[in-house]
C-alpha cells in the first residue's frame, strides 16, 4: 500500500482539537504521523499548501437505494458520489427493497461495499420490521454486525407506545434512535410548505406544526426513557427551539440539518420545480434563519445531506405527483463552506459539523484524524470555484436544485483507509 | 396587435392592458353569438385540442363552441377515456398530441402547474382551462366582463367572494384580475378554508363573518362548496355551512340594493346559494355563461397569432 505524505496544509480536526499548518503521513492505511517537516521515502506527496486537511467527511443520512431500487442509485455509484463530495464515511438508510431490518440485508450491504464500495458505509437498520410501524426490528442482533442506529426514515413511527418501547429497548444496546418526525395526519396530502407560496401556487401545504408536534413528542419520549435520540433533517424554527431547550434540560438529543434547509426556502418551488420538492419541505425564510442560528449556537450537531436519488421519470412529472427528495453528496461541502463565507460559523466549526459532529450523533467510529488512527482524510481546496452541472454528477440520479449554481470549495482528494478513493 | 402572450397560463402574468384587450375583443365576438349563422372564419384551418382531465360542463362546452364558431377544428379528449387510464404520463400525452400539429391545446387538469408543465414541453400554444387550485383565467375574465356589463366599470367595485377559498382557482384568478383592474376584493369562508397569505395576492381583505363581508358590496360571488373534498374534517355539516356562509334572501339584502349575484357553477342549490336568490332578479349567473363563450373566443383568437378577427 502506498505511503502518502500530505504537506503544508491547514490540518483541522475538531475531535482532536487540532488546527495547525502541518504535515500528515499515511502508511499502511493508518495515519502514522502528524507534525511539521515530515519526510517519508517513496511517499506520494500531496502539496496541500493553501488547502485544508480534515478527517474524511461523514454523512449520516444517505439513501443508497441498494438493494431493490438500483435504477436510482446503487452502492457503487452512491459511494462514488460520496467520495467525489469528500465523504469517506456514510450511513445508509434502510428504506430499501427489501427493508434493512435483518442480518441478510445488512450483510448484503456490507459485502457489496467490500466488493464495490468506494467509502465506508454504516448501515442504519429500521426501527420497525418492514417499516410497517408495528413491531421492532431485532436491533440486538444487528448491533453485532456494526449497526449503530435505527430509523424508519421516510416515515415516522406514528405509534407513540411503540416508539417508547423502541427507545427503552435500544438504550442498553447503545443504539441511536434516528427519528423522521412528522405527524402524518397534519401533513395530509401536502406537497410543499404551507404558507403564502403554497397559497399562490395552489398546492396543498404541509404546516410547520406537522413537524414540530412530532418532534416535541419524540423529545419527550427521549427525556422519559433516557435513550439517545437523533432528530433527522430539522427544518423549522419550532423544532430547532425544541431541541435547544431539550439540550438545556439535559436530554440526550442531537439533531442534523441538511444543506438545502440552511440554503433554500419555499420560494424555490416557484415555477413548480420538482427539484425543490422533498420531505420535510423547504420552509419559510424565518425557518431557514432559525436553522442557521441553530448551526451557529451548537443546537445542530451535524450537517447531513439526506441524499435521495430519484430517476428522471419520477421527477419529470407534475409537481403534485413528483417523488420527494434531492441528491446532495456532491454539493454539501461548498454549501457548508458558504456558511463560513457568510460569517455564520468559523471553519473548524464547519469541519466539526461534517466530521466528529455527525459521527458522535450517530455513534459511529469516524470523523477522527490522529496518529495511529485510520487514514480517512479529505484534502479540500476552499477557494476552488466551479459550477454545478446536474448531468455531470457522479450519482446515477441528477435531481438537484443547485444545477447551474456557482460553488466555491471542493474536495481535491478523498482518502479512505490510506488509499486515494477520489482525486479531482 | 399588442397582445404578446403565446400561452394563457394565468392572470398573474397579465397586465391591465392585456385584460382590457381581452375584454374588448370578447365584446366584439359576443355579437356573433346572437347571429343566425354563428360562424366567422377567423381561425379556419386551425386545430384546437381541448384536453380535459377533470369533469366539466360549462368550460368544456364553452371552449368547444368558441373554437367552432371561429371555424377552427376543435377536438375534445377527456382524461377518463384517454390512455391516461393506462398510466400514460402527462408529458407523453402532450407530446403525442403535439405530433398531430395542433395550434392550441386547451387543458384542464387537477394538478396545479400542469399548464406550465405543458408549456415547457410543447411548441404550440397552451391555454389554461383550470389547473388544480391555482388559476382559471377564462373564468375570471368572463366574471369581470359580466361585472363590467352590469356596473359599467370595474375600478372601485367592492366584490365579495364567499366559500372554500383554499381550494378555489376561481378566487385566485379573480383576485389578480380584479386587483389589476382597480377593484377591491373581500374574501370570506369558514376558518378551515382561508389559506395563509391570500391577502398578498392582490387588493384583498379577509373576513370571518359573512355579514361583514357582503355589507354594501356591488358584487357577491358564491363559490361551490365541494362536498366530495370535504369529508367531515373541514366542515361539521352542509347544514351549518349553509347557515353561516350561504347566500339567502335575507342576507343578500346586506349588500347594495343593486348588487349582482354571481356563481361560477355548478351550484349546490340550498347550500352556498338558495334557489330563490339563484333564480332571483339580481343573479347574472347565466350572463356569465354567455360571456364565457365570447371570452374564450377572444382568448383563442389572441393566442393564435391570426392577424384579423374577420367578424364582419
Amino acid at each position: 500500500m502506498a505511503k502518502i505524505l500530505i504537506k503544508g496544509g491547514r490540518v483541522i480536526s475538531p475531535a482532536q482539537k487540532l488546527d495547525d499548518i502541518c504535515d500528515v503521513l499515511i502508511e499502511k492505511g493508518k495515519v502514522t504521523a502528524i507534525g511539521r517537516d515530515l519526510e517519508a521515502q517513496g511517499a506520494e506527496v500531496v502539496d496541500a499548501d493553501g488547502k485544508i486537511v480534515t478527517p474524511g467527511l461523514v454523512d449520516i443520512h444517505v439513501h443508497l437505494r441498494d438493494p431493490g431500487l438500483e435504477y436510482k442509485e446503487d452502492i457503487a455509484s452512491g459511494t462514488l458520489s460520496a467520495v467525489t463530495g469528500g465523504f469517506s464515511s456514510i450511513a445508509c438508510m434502510p428504506n430499501t427493497e427489501p427493508v434493512n431490518d435483518n442480518q441478510s440485508v445488512t450483510n448484503y450491504i456490507l459485502n457489496k461495499v467490500k466488493e464495490e464500495g468506494h467509502c465506508r458505509v454504516f448501515p442504519i437498520a429500521s426501527i420497525t420490521k418492514g417499516l410497517q410501524g408495528e413491531s421492532m426490528t431485532e436491533m440486538g442482533e444487528l448491533k453485532g454486525l456494526g449497526v449503530h442506529g435505527v430509523s424508519d426514515d421516510g416515515k415516522p413511527v406514528s405509534n407513540a407506545q411503540l416508539m417508547r418501547r423502541a427507545m427503552e429497548y435500544a438504550k442498553p444496546f447503545g443504539i441511536t434512535i434516528v427519528t423522521h418526525a412528522e405527524d402524518l395526519e397534519l401533513v395530509g396530502s401536502g406537497v410543499m410548505n404551507e404558507g403564502p407560496v403554497s397559497t399562490e401556487l395552489g398546492l396543498k401545504g404541509i404546516p410547520w406544526v406537522a413537524e414540530d408536534a412530532a418532534t416535541a413528542r419524540e423529545i419527550m419520549l427521549a427525556e422519559f426513557t433516557g435513550a439517545h435520540l437523533h432528530v433527522a433533517h430539522v427544518s423549522t424554527k419550532g423544532s430547532i427551539d425544541l431541541v435547544r431547550q431539550a439540550k438545556k434540560r439535559g436530554v440526550n438529543v442531537t439533531c442534523e440539518a441538511t444543506p438545502h434547509h440552511f440554503t433554500l426556502t419555499d420560494e424555490a418551488v416557484r415555477g413548480y420545480d420538482t427539484n425543490a420538492k422533498m420531505n420535510p419541505p423547504l420552509r419559510s425564510a424565518e425557518d431557514r434563519e432559525a436553522v442557521r442560528q441553530g448551526i451557529a449556537d451548537g443546537t445542530v450537531d451535524a450537517i447531513a445531506t439526506d441524499h435521495a436519488p430519484h430517476h428522471i421519470d419520477e421527477k419529470n412529472v407534475e409537481f403534485s405527483i413528483a417523488m420527494n427528495g434531492i441528491v446532495g453528496l456532491e454539493t454539501a461541502l461548498p454549501l457548508s463552506l458558504q456558511l463560513v463565507e457568510d460569517g455564520l460559523i468559523n471553519l473548524p466549526k464547519a469541519v466539526a459539523l461534517l466530521t466528529c459532529g455527525p459521527a458522535a450523533a450517530l455513534g459511529i467510529p469516524a470523523g477522527q484524524l490522529e496518529e495511529g488512527g485510520v487514514a480517512d482524510v479529505t484534502v479540500i481546496d476552499p477557494e476552488l470555484e466551479w459550477t454545478v452541472d446536474a448531468q455531470q454528477l457522479v450519482s446515477k440520479s441528477k435531481n438537484t436544485p443547485f444545477d447551474g449554481w456557482k460553488m466555491k470549495g471542493a474536495a481535491l482528494f478523498t482518502i479512505v483507509g490510506g488509499k486515494i478513493a477520489y482525486q479531482r | 396587435m399588442s397582445f404578446k402572450h403565446k400561452h394563457i397560463l394565468g392572470i398573474e402574468q397579465m397586465s391591465k392592458e392585456d385584460i382590457e384587450i381581452i375584454l374588448d375583443t370578447a365584446d366584439a365576438f359576443k355579437e356573433i353569438n346572437a347571429r343566425d349563422i354563428k360562424k366567422v372564419p377567423t381561425l379556419r384551418g386551425k386545430t384546437i385540442i381541448n384536453a380535459f382531465f377533470e369533469a366539466s360542463t360549462r368550460t368544456r362546452l364553452s371552449f368547444e363552441i368558441a373554437g367552432k364558431r371561429l371555424s377552427a377544428d376543435t377536438v375534445n379528449i377527456s382524461g377518463s377515456t384517454s390512455s391516461v387510464v393506462k398510466g400514460e404520463t402527462l408529458e407523453d400525452t402532450a407530446k403525442n398530441i403535439e405530433a398531430m400539429a395542433p395550434d392550441i391545446i386547451v387543458i384542464r387538469h387537477g394538478h396545479s402547474g400542469s399548464p406550465h408543465y405543458l408549456a415547457e414541453r410543447v411548441g404550440c400554444s397552451v391555454v389554461n382551462a383550470g389547473d388544480g387550485a391555482h388559476e382559471h383565467p377564462s373564468q375570471a375574465l368572463l366574471d369581470v366582463m359580466t361585472m363590467r356589463e352590469h356596473k359599467d366599470r370595474i375600478e372601485g367595485l367592492e366584490v365579495a367572494i364567499i366559500g372554500d377559498i383554499t381550494h378555489s382557482r376561481v378566487v385566485r384568478s379573480n383576485i389578480y384580475c380584479l386587483s389589476k383592474m382597480g377593484a377591491k376584493v373581500r374574501l370570506c369562508g369558514p376558518g378551515t378554508m382561508l389559506p395563509p397569505g391570500i391577502e398578498k395576492l392582490g387588493n384583498v381583505k379577509v373576513y370571518t363573518d359573512m355579514r361583514d363581508a357582503i355589507k354594501d358590496v356591488d358584487v357577491i360571488m358564491m363559490l361551490r362548496i365541494q362536498m366530495e373534498r370535504q369529508s367531515n374534517i373541514m366542515l361539521p355539516s352542509l347544514r351549518e355551512y349553509a347557515r353561516f356562509y350561504g347566500l339567502n334572501p335575507t342576507n343578500v339584502k346586506l349588500a347594495k340594493s343593486d348588487a349582482i349575484v354571481m356563481h361560477p357553477g355548478p351550484m349546490n342549490r340550498g347550500v352556498e346559494i338558495s334557489s330563490v336568490v339563484a333564480d332571483g332578479v339580481q343573479n347574472v349567473i347565466l350572463d356569465q355563461v354567455e360571456n364565457g363563450v365570447a371570452v374564450r373566443m377572444a382568448l383563442l383568437y389572441l393566442v393564435s397569432g391570426v392577424e384579423s378577427m374577420q367578424t364582419s
